[in-house]
């Protein structure tokens, strides 16, 4: 059980007691799980990591949900894949992919689910919704099935056919709104103010968030409990990168790394949805909202209101946000796929693009350990690749067919 | 006709527990005033110390955010509505 002293307003620093609530009574600033870690530190080890489940519920000290077993569909403990031939590509030396798209359905949105609904549980909600660019859909549609709570979640309507198909599977109910993510999520934000019910990514977004720590934490496990020098994280709501670095420093706040962590934390986003990246660039503090306009679907949040606090992380770690067009990201989950087998969605492709221009720009430097992190399945959208690569050859099933349609030196060993 | 002007959760306390009260057209910042003269309280929740609306609030005219129009000069006619909503960041 986690040690968890209550929920603290992030700008005003009100602090309140435990409850499905999200924003500050007094400003409406977002709130954010505080813990007591000094009496985390008295029972946390990595024999006792070690001995837990393999799945992200192994570092249930350090998230904000009593209930034990939580409600584990097997999110996390997903692989960190050495890059080596996509580092020789991008003139990198150590870099790593961490694949979230092989979580249970395929994105790390599992992460923040199962923590979000395992609270809900906890609270005792029966019905279980969302606004969401497609993931979170996939995710909550799935884990509420999992628990048997009744499930609403709101997409925008033209979202990827395949996020659909695999929402609507789960069998509750999948509202298509005729509007931009933004649009959606303005909308939930009213009806999580007339039902009772557990919106993952509103009224419980405190702890919804938390679950995205755990990418930090096995990152330093499965990196021998060391911690990268440079992270590259793609940025929607600014939500992410955030809880990475926070779990990077609870690390070593509960005696789990042996030094304090110093983690350059960079960004990346799609250039028709940039308003982090744009705010950063100019050195602004505010935030300018936009409506987006990329097939990077997943990060198309147009106004992102933890915003300010990615700029915040980015700034203080040294790090940098970058963004890349939608040819660039076509050409990056190409490269990931290519050099490494692995097949990210826009989002993946989103990073990919950025850590090569960053790792161009200097930013992103050769003699760093690289954590790039890749948090959704290409087969999610198939939409996007499907107009850019086939079949290298359609023949008849015959050995002349074959030796036709290849040049001899091709089919040497 | 009027302005219908939708409270969130929050500050309903401040205007007697209604949801929504009906103002006279004008300016969001107009209509802000009014809201503030008619149940006081409303000025502090909303605004900085600079006096500007506070980051993490979000007003909307006819379901469209104020950023994207005019701002707090926003004219708001007979009929439409504005809605104050607490940022979320969804995702």
């Amino acid at each position: 059980m986690a040690s968890v002293h209550g929920v603290r307003c992030r700008e005003c620093g009100r602090e309140y007691d435990v409850a499905p609530i999200y924003t500050c009574e007094w400003c409406f600033g977002p709130l954010e799980v505080t813990y007591d870690y000094d009496e985390i530190k008295k029972t946390i080890s990595k024999e006792r990591i070690a001995a837990g489940p393999l799945s992200m519920w192994r570092y249930q000290d350090l998230l904000p949900v009593d209930r034990n077993p939580a409600l584990d569909l097997g999110a996390g403990f997903t692989p960190l894949v050495r890059a080596d031939r996509l580092a020789a590509e991008l003139g990198l030396g150590e870099l790593w992919i961490k694949n979230d798209t092989v979580n249970p359905t395929n994105s790390f949105k599992d992460r923040v689910t199962s923590t979000a609904l395992s609270k809900a549980v906890e609270f005792g909600f029966k019905t279980a919704a969302c606004a969401s660019t497609g993931n979170l859909a996939n995710s909550v549609a799935a884990h509420a099935a999992h628990a048997g709570l009744r499930s609403f979640v709101f997409i925008p309507s033209n979202l990827e056919q395949g996020k659909i198909v695999t929402t609507a599977v789960y069998g509750g109910n999948v509202v298509a709104i005729d509007g931009n993510y933004d649009d959606v999520n303005r909308l939930c934000a009213e009806l999580a103010g007339t039902y009772r019910w557990a919106f993952v990514n509103v009224n419980l977004r405190p702890f919804y968030a938390e679950g995205s720590k755990t990418l930090a934490y096995e990152t330093a496990e499965q990196l021998g409990w060391e911690a990268p020098d440079h992270v590259v994280v793609p940025v929607a709501s600014g939500s992410l990168l955030t809880k990475i670095r926070k779990g990077f420093g609870e690390l070593y706040k509960v005696g789990l790394l042996d030094e304090e962590p110093h983690v350059r934390i960079s960004g990346a986003q799609a250039d028709g949805c940039s308003p982090v990246a744009t705010a950063f660039k100019s050195g602004s503090d505010t935030i300018k909202p936009v409506k987006p306009d990329t097939i990077a679907k997943s990060l198309a949040i147009g106004n992102p209101a933890d915003g300010y606090f990615a700029i915040d992380a980015v700034r203080q770690s040294g790090g940098s946000i970058g963004s890349v067009s939608d040819d660039e990201v076509v050409e990056g989950i190409k490269l990931l796929a290519r050099t490494e087998g692995i097949f990210g969605e826009t989002a993946g492709g989103v990073t990919i693009a950025t850590l090569r221009k960053l790792a161009q720009e200097g930013v992103v430097r050769s003699d760093e350990r690289v954590v790039a992190y890749i948090t959704g399945h290409g087969l999610k959208t198939i939409e996007a690749m499907a107009p850019t690569v086939r079949p290298t050859a359609v023949i008849p099933a015959t050995l002349d067919a074959f030796h036709d349609a290849f040049d001899p030196s091709l089919l040497e060993d | 006709m009027a302005v219908t002007l939708r409270i969130p959760t929050q500050l309903r306390e401040l205007a007697g527990g209604a949801a929504e009260v009906e103002v006279a057209p004008g300016t969001v910042a107009g209509i802000l005033t009014e809201l503030e003269s008619a149940h006081p309280g409303f000025r502090d929740r909303l605004h900085d110390d600079s006096g500007g609306l506070r980051r993490f609030v979000n007003v909307f005219v006819a379901d469209e955010d104020i950023r994207f129009l005019q701002g707090v000069d926003t004219v708001v006619d007979d009929g439409q509505t504005v809605s104050i909503i607490p940022a979320v960041a969804g995702g």
